[in-house]
């Protein structure tokens, strides 16, 4: 019975931080099941697994699947996917509820992924900078976007080598088709750790404060067939518009308003075409680097156009 | 990708020519703010057009408010655009600009029925901007490209857009092929000829 072997191994690997069984008690209980009692096998795994699941005061959902599968983390595209990473912690981020145990990104060669620890799980704690074997983590989604989360029964090794945290920037290109509010010379709360755009003065979190002054732009990239939101920061921005923070500054005290900057700038980049590389934070692509694109070259080229034009 | 957040209208890139023959506009929903489309007849639905062209003529024609039109030239033909009090940012540009000038126009289409019955199709610009004569080349090129994929998936079955260029239009795409050729043409043609509105 090749076949309940199988069975009798994955429930073995299952379980095996968990309690103590042998891969043939398995297989007799299971053989037992389908043999003596004519239970279908998917039908005596269930009631095997759940047998041991009471054994070892584990609720189902808590049981990753046996053997999960080795995974970078860039290559996860699908939810609730139970994976084995090995990873540096790459950044923790403050625990915003105390549910939370932990917070941050993982790296590895193929880019970062978001992760949770949850307080129940009572897992050791990561550190940043260290690399681990993670074993047994679920994959989440949250619009379009995904996570990992650590839980009880993941089990957490310190690696003596250190994890390299791949470049997981995007490109995309388009002409600069619209910039959105909130962009030019905007105000930021100053409270630590806040940093909120302010709107008429005023953080949402902080009320009334003293804002500090700052460069942003938040545009949308079209390419014809798809659009994509850019932000470009303070030093971006000053290279994009050819406007810094001083000469902004300058510009609203003159016009007694801020918004003179947020148009200038628009009027310089509305309408042109641009490349943008960095990495992707929500629907944002987050402007590293960028070129402005004129004329024809390679992804637009004159020559290959007319033949591929001609033989429609 | 997510479905749940109202996603912006992509800016469809079409030439003069092709955009002048459409006329069809439609809903998908009976959503009252439900985008309005104009059919292309390439096969494909526009909410918003992106053209840089060249800007040859400008008017005041407002009777009580200022209404400026602009004429926008592309290798194929003739944009009209229209910005008044409800478009203060496209209508000051218009009114500062000094044709000719190469510029790039966002906007949503909008058509309007002549007393002879014809439809009009004209742009109503939600920025106009000044741009260079190498961001003119390659939206001529880029066009080209998008039209021609729209000529290429025009037989596919399940492309509704061209299933309903051909219930409402019966236009020959052959044209729009003709149209892109001559453009890329123009490319090789004005390219010692820097700031010259194509013939």
């Amino acid at each position: 019975m090749a076949d309940l072997q199988t069975h009798a191994d994955e429930i073995h690997e299952q379980f095996s931080d968990h309690l103590d069984l042998t891969v043939e008690e398995i297989e007799e209980r299971l053989a037992s099941l389908v043999n003596e009692y004519s239970v279908p096998v998917d039908e005596a795994r269930r009631s095997v697994v759940n047998s041991y699941l009471d054994e070892a005061g584990l609720e189902r959902d808590e049981l990753g699947p046996g053997g999960a599968e080795q995974a970078l983390v860039g290559d996860i595209d699908e939810d609730e996917q139970w994976v084995d990473l090995r990873v540096k912690v790459a950044q923790l981020w403050d625990p915003n509820h105390e549910s939370i145990a932990q917070v941050g990104l993982l790296g590895d060669e193929s880019g970062t992924i978001k992760f949770v620890s949850f307080a129940t799980s009572e897992l050791e704690e990561l550190e940043e900078g260290a690399s681990y074997a993670l074993s047994n983590v679920v994959t989440d989604e949250y619009q379009g976007n995904y996570s990992v989360k650590l839980n009880r029964t993941t089990t957490i090794t310190e690696l003596d080598e250190e994890i390299e945290v791949g470049d997981d920037s995007d490109e995309v290109e388009g002409a600069l088709v619209d910039i959105q509010s909130g962009s030019g010379l905007i105000k930021r709360c100053p409270e630590d750790d806040c940093t909120r755009v302010l709107q008429n003065g005023r953080c949402n979190e902080h009320g009334q404060v003293d804002g500090e002054f700052d460069l942003r732009i938040k545009a949308v990239l079209d390419d014809g067939d798809a659009v994509q939101e850019v932000i470009f920061n303070e030093e971006a921005t000053a290279e994009l518009t050819g406007i810094g923070l001083d000469e902004a500054k300058q510009m609203a005290q003159d016009a007694l308003d801020t918004t003179v900057v947020g148009e200038e700038m628009a009027d310089r980049i509305v309408g042109r075409y641009y490349r943008v590389r960095g990495p992707t934070l929500g629907r944002y692509v987050l402007a590293d680097e960028f070129e402005e694109l004129s004329g024809t070259d390679d992804t637009v080229d004159a020559e290959s156009l007319l033949i591929r034009a001609r033989s429609l | 990708m997510s479905q749940s957040v109202p996603s912006r209208e992509v800016a469809r890139r079409v030439f003069a020519s092709e955009y002048n023959d459409a006329s069809y506009t439609f809903k998908e929903s009976d959503d009252e703010r439900a985008p309005l489309y104009l059919l292309l007849p390439t096969g494909e639905r526009a909410n918003r057009v992106f053209i840089v062209g060249t800007l040859t003529e400008k008017e005041d024609v407002g009777e009580d408010s200022e209404y400026w039109r602009g004429r926008i030239v592309d290798p194929t033909g003739t944009f009209f655009t229209y910005a008044g009090q409800y478009q203060p940012e496209a209508a000051s540009a218009l009114r500062e600009l000094e044709p000719p000038a190469y510029v790039a126009v966002v906007g949503k289409p909008r058509t309007y029925e002549t007393d002879d019955g014809n439809v009009n199709v004209s742009v109503r610009p939600e920025s106009i901007t000044t741009v260079d004569a190498a961001t003119r080349d390659r939206w001529v090129a880029e066009t080209a490209s998008r039209t021609l994929d729209r000529i290429e998936a025009f037989d596919d079955e399940g492309n509704e857009y061209a299933r309903m260029a051909r219930d409402q239009y019966d236009l020959p795409v052959e044209e729009y092929r003709d149209a892109a050729v001559a453009a890329l043409q123009s490319l090789d043609d004005s390219d010692e000829l820097e700031g010259e509105a194509p013939a």
